[in-house]
């Protein structure tokens, strides 16, 4: 599988965590700009679009350090999203009650269903990946006690350390940010980590790393339960930003969507996917404005993109500015 | 009891076969020229408007069948001309990202030209009303014609890859892609030839079916995945495989879902038994799927991917 790059320099390296930063001064700034247009529905797309940056960080992890192309991460949203629902309903209301539920179900699906994947490789590893998802989707669509295949709306968001604090979308969106770094900060340590050069070493050739005396197996199948418990915090947020939970949380075409944004931004570093989800949910955005019939221009833009610019848009940023020592 | 087996024993065969058609094709896709592509389910739902707009316009099932199979194959060398000429030797996962950018403009584009609502294909005359089996038993011809038609696409299919010079080099590209190459076979029109065969098979499946299901814009995706799941149980590549796999996946999808309950209610009360069953139902080929795979992680008939 060639979704290999060139071994990172390290003053690129430092490039890409500086641009990371660049982007969460912004996404600071961006409720104090809504205020000053008026426009508080910003906060609200702004707050979808950090929760699939924590989403699109997670699958890069295993994307992009560790070749798994993983096509069933939208089950993870979905498991997040159903714990707030849930849990909810029986009366436990607190977010971090919620967080923790929704990691511990992901890192049993994932434990379970990765084990299965990770043995295979290539092509199987996609499908393997697709058809799992698609049975988490099938079992909350046959949950009729939340809805069904319609979903349910919820209650009230989940409460912040017995405090109603994330009623409002503004703090609601303060709290999402402040996880996307702080998990942000966590990723990047594990990539600079011995498991994550391990990891990267797999990635780079599996019999090499067999005969310096790792087991690859358990390095993927950690960083695979790693990411899917990092995905379901999404889902948590997408949840009570929505109000309203649904199967359609976790289509394949979410799953799908959170690749997109991965390769859009460029694989293999961080930054890269949270900047793919910001263009691409921007993309969906601003196309919308126009047209009803957005997923048609998103396609073609996809493919022309696929086509003529490998290494997404950091790889055209890159190419622009030319290569750097 | 034992009339509702029949039934659905022959549902699940219906099912198999089309299922078949459908992963035919995308095997040797997958298999022979290493490529993934999520746009075959589409190309199944193509065939399935083109058919419902084809009989609307003549009026007749066979003319409609005849003109909508070459509008179909139009259609797919289109796209392989297009985007999937070009994928042939990039990465999967940027054969991923552009044929799901294919499923997203097909499918629109698809809602802006035939509308949301689903279309709906007559039964020909000729194949409509029913027959007696056993007993007070009764089955609709048109579903038994499907099935007549299956088998047969499938013997041919195996004669086709088993007994001529075309299939030789499917089998042969399939082992060795580089050697055929250097023999002189010019693979690149090997595989427009492969893929425009995969489409072909897929629109006709969606041809014959479109007189049961409604014809709308769902209809490819919860295929496709299907098929998925019929090809990883195969084994990438395997016609046989593809075929035991399709009929293995539709009858535990068809029994499971109607005797999955019954059994269960043997051993809980009903609306525990139903709700259960409900919900079991749909993942049971996942599960099948994973305990195969668990033994055997290329599939029954794989060959050794590593």
């Amino acid at each position: 599988m060639s979704v290999a790059e060139q071994p990172m320099p390290r003053a690129r390296m430092l490039g890409r965590t500086k641009a990371a930063w660049v982007i969460f001064a912004l996404a600071a700034l961006l409720p104090a700009f809504a205020a000053l247009t008026n426009d508080p529905f910003l906060t609200v797309i702004g707050t979808r679009i950090l929760a699939f940056a924590i989403a699109a960080m997670a699958l890069d992890l295993i994307l992009g350090y560790g070749a798994m192309v993983s096509f069933g991460h939208a089950a993870y949203i979905g498991f997040g999203a159903y714990s707030v629902a849930i849990l909810s309903r029986y009366g436990i209301t607190d977010i971090s009650l919620h967080i923790l539920a929704a990691m511990a179900v992901s890192a049993v699906f994932a434990t379970i269903t990765g084990a299965i994947s990770i043995r295979t490789r290539g092509i199987y590893f996609i499908m393997i990946t697709l058809a799992f998802g698609q049975m988490a989707y099938f079992f909350f669509v046959s949950l009729s006690a939340f809805g069904g295949d319609d979903g349910t709306t919820l209650a009230d968001r989940s409460t912040f350390f017995g405090t109603r604090f994330l009623e409002s979308d503004l703090s609601l969106y303060y709290v999402t940010l402040a996880i996307l770094i702080g998990l942000f900060l966590l990723a990047s340590r594990l990539v600079m980590s011995r498991f994550g050069r391990v990891l990267t070493g797999t990635r780079e050739n599996m019999t090499r790393m067999e005969a310096v005396g790792f087991r690859p197996f358990r390095y993927q199948l950690t960083a695979f339960v790693i990411s899917g418990c990092m995905t379901s915090i999404a889902g948590v947020i997408l949840a009570n930003q929505a109000e309203f939970i649904s199967p359609a949380f976790m289509s394949w075409h979410i799953s799908g969507e959170l690749i997109v944004m991965v390769v859009l931004g460029g694989i293999g570093n961080l930054t890269g996917a949270i900047g793919g989800a910001v263009i691409a949910l921007l993309l969906e955005e601003i196309i919308g404005i126009f047209t009803h019939h957005w997923k048609l221009y998103f396609g073609i833009i996809l493919i022309l993109v696929v086509l003529y610019s490998p290494g997404g848009v950091s790889g055209l940023v890159e190419r622009i500015r030319g290569p750097r020592k | 009891m034992t009339n509702l087996f029949i039934l659905q024993l022959l549902n699940g065969l219906q099912f198999g076969v089309l299922l078949f058609l459908i992963a035919a094709g995308l095997t040797l896709v997958f298999g022979i020229m290493d490529f993934v592509n999520l746009a075959h389910g589409v190309l199944y739902m193509v065939g399935a408007y083109l058919m419902a707009t084809f009989v609307a316009m003549t009026g007749s099932f066979t003319l409609g069948m005849l003109l909508a199979i070459p509008a179909a194959l139009v259609f797919g060398l289109l796209v392989e001309y297009l985007v999937i000429r070009k994928l042939y030797h990039r990465s999967h996962l940027d054969q991923v990202l552009a044929t799901f950018g294919l499923v997203m403009i097909v499918s629109e584009g698809v809602k802006i030209i035939w509308g949301s609502a689903p279309l709906s294909v007559p039964v020909p005359e000729l194949l409509s009303g029913s027959i007696a089996l056993v007993g007070p038993l009764q089955y609709p011809v048109y579903r038994l014609a499907i099935i007549a038609t299956g088998l047969l696409a499938a013997l041919m299919l195996y004669l086709l890859v088993n007994h001529t010079r075309i299939g030789m080099l499917l089998r042969a590209g399939a082992t060795n892609q580089r050697m055929v190459a250097a023999l002189g076979v010019n693979i690149t029109r090997l595989f427009t030839m492969i893929f425009a065969f995969g489409v072909m098979l897929a629109c006709f499946a969606g041809a014959m079916v479109a007189p049961i299901l409604s014809v709308d814009t769902g209809m490819g995706e919860s295929v496709l995945i299907l098929t998925f799941v019929v090809i990883v149980i195969g084994g990438i590549g395997s016609i046989r495989g593809a075929f035991l796999g399709a009929l293995l996946v539709a009858m535990v999808d068809t029994l499971g879902r109607t005797f999955g309950p019954i059994l269960l209610r043997m051993v809980m009360d009903s609306s525990d038994a139903s709700q259960v069953g409900r919900t079991l139902a749909p993942m049971l080929v996942y599960i099948l799927m994973a305990a195969i795979l668990f033994a055997k992680p290329d599939g029954l008939f794989g060959r050794k991917t590593t």
